[in-house]
């Protein structure tokens, strides 16, 4: 397959890339992992006459507990980096396994926090977590950088908030929270290398029996990864049992707008988001952060 | 990484590579990937090309000790870097054990996969001597054998593991 000929930048710092990609306008784009790009150059979906790749930029790919702050990712981390970080481990194994389910391991090694967030697509596997543990993302550029809750970042399929003309996302931040447990299921056609035909993550904070607040955010079943707020509100203060989380999958399901396609139809997918909410639920509320 | 502009403007990039523990230096274009490289410059042509997007595994190779898809690596990007491709898994004109154990158990058909397949096998067992059948299946995830021979790969991969456990 023919790779369009294009310049190739790798600048040192990261004030040098937001400074070339204002410079190159629309002719550029950014290169973190490759996975996803190099494909749509390939089968001619993308034609940038010029890469700017973040391969220098080693403070990007950290993973880092900062007391007051919460969790920092790099938005160069892998996939890979993620699931054997130490750090998410202690803090947030939630999201580990998250990563784990994206793609196959070769793909894993490469394709970056960033690129997965950036490329927006409904299905992606890391954004339902991140969102649920109400996770904020810092957009860099030449001028100014700006913090943006992942919430509010992605605007539609393949679009979200960022400037690709200036802006380059640096680090994920999980903020400190009283949440006592979070995790994501992913159903999808095979166990390797496949999208998520619906994706639930869930994070809740106990107190006892009773849920005191939750995070539901749906992934591959609406333009953007959404948050089942109808199935939030029917759960806080209640006590939580079978009957409570069948609710809450319903009150999910309502939230939920997805498509007919290759993967599953419609109706399908409004199943798996009943049947998977009550999952991660029950998960989430029994074995804290997996 | 230096980088030379020729008479018609097209900038070239020198990148060095550590391959097989053998260093190379490369010019390369921009575009130039990193399969290509190995396939084509250093005529290492045991990594294959199969589909070209990162779903088949069929092109495989270890970058810094990481099972990667060289059909989805620029060659740029690999500057500094240390690779193994399947031919630099046998040691002084002898087999590695993970070589043998696929001739061993027929885990070979028409054998577009095999180099693929033991990169990241090999890549499993460096990190994980013993890994489970589970753990065997999830490290091969990311290669499609077009024969459907995965039972004896798979088998072929846990006899190693077996043998370094006695």
């Amino acid at each position: 397959m023919f790779l369009p000929d294009f310049d190739y930048y790798a600048p040192s710092d990261l004030q040098e890339a937001c400074d070339l990609l204002r410079n190159l306008g629309p002719r550029a784009k950014v290169l973190a992992g490759g996975t996803d790009l190099l494909v749509k150059m390939k089968s001619g979906l993308l034609a940038p006459e010029a890469l700017v790749s973040l391969k220098a930029l080693d403070e990007l790919k950290k993973i880092e507990y900062v007391s007051g702050k919460g969790v920092v990712i790099g938005g160069r981390a892998t996939h890979n980096d993620l699931v054997d970080s130490p750090v998410l481990h202690e803090h947030f194994l939630s999201i580990s396994e998250a990563a784990h389910q994206m793609a196959n391991n070769q793909i894993r090694n490469r394709g970056t926090v960033a690129g997965n967030l950036v490329n927006a697509i409904p299905s992606a596997d890391l954004p339902p977590i991140l969102i649920a543990l109400g996770a904020d993302i810092t957009l860099v550029g030449s001028k100014v950088s700006r913090t943006v809750p992942l919430d509010s970042f992605f605007t539609g399929p393949s679009c979200c908030v960022i400037d690709p003309e200036d802006e380059i996302l640096t680090e994920i931040v999980i903020p400190e929270q009283d949440t006592t447990g979070s995790t994501y299921i992913k159903f999808g056609l095979r166990r390797s290398g496949a999208l998520a035909v619906t994706g639930v993550a869930a994070a809740v904070t106990m107190d006892g029996d009773v849920i005191v607040d939750s995070r539901i955010c749906l992934g591959a079943v609406f333009r953007v990864p959404v948050r089942a707020h109808d199935a939030e509100d029917l759960l806080r203060g209640k006590t939580w049992s079978d009957e409570l989380l069948t609710e809450a999958g319903e009150a999910a399901a309502c939230c939920a707008l997805p498509i007919d396609d290759i993967r599953g139809t419609a109706e399908y997918r409004l199943d798996l988001v009943r049947v998977l909410t009550g999952r991660a639920l029950r998960k989430a509320i029994t074995e804290g952060h997996v | 990484m230096g980088t030379i502009t020729d008479k018609q403007g097209v900038q070239r990039y020198i990148v060095d590579l550590m391959v097989n523990g053998d260093p190379h230096t490369v010019v390369i274009k921009g575009n130039t990937l990193l399969v290509n490289v190995l396939r084509d410059e250093l005529d290492l042509t045991g990594t294959k090309k199969g589909c070209e997007t990162g779903d088949c595994g069929s092109c495989t190779i270890l970058l810094d000790g990481k099972p990667v898809d060289a059909c989805l690596v620029l060659a740029a990007e690999a500057d500094g870097c240390e690779i193994t491709t399947i031919e630099g898994v046998a040691q002084h004109g002898e087999l590695d054990r993970l070589q043998k154990s696929f001739l061993d158990n027929a885990a070979v058909q028409c054998g577009y996969c095999s180099p693929g397949m033991i990169m990241s096998a090999k890549a499993l067992l460096t990190r994980n001597p013993n890994p489970s059948e589970h753990e065997v299946r999830k490290a091969i995830g990311g290669n499609l054998c077009r024969c459907t021979g995965y039972v004896n790969i798979v088998k072929a991969v846990l006899a190693v593991a077996e043998e370094e456990a006695r």
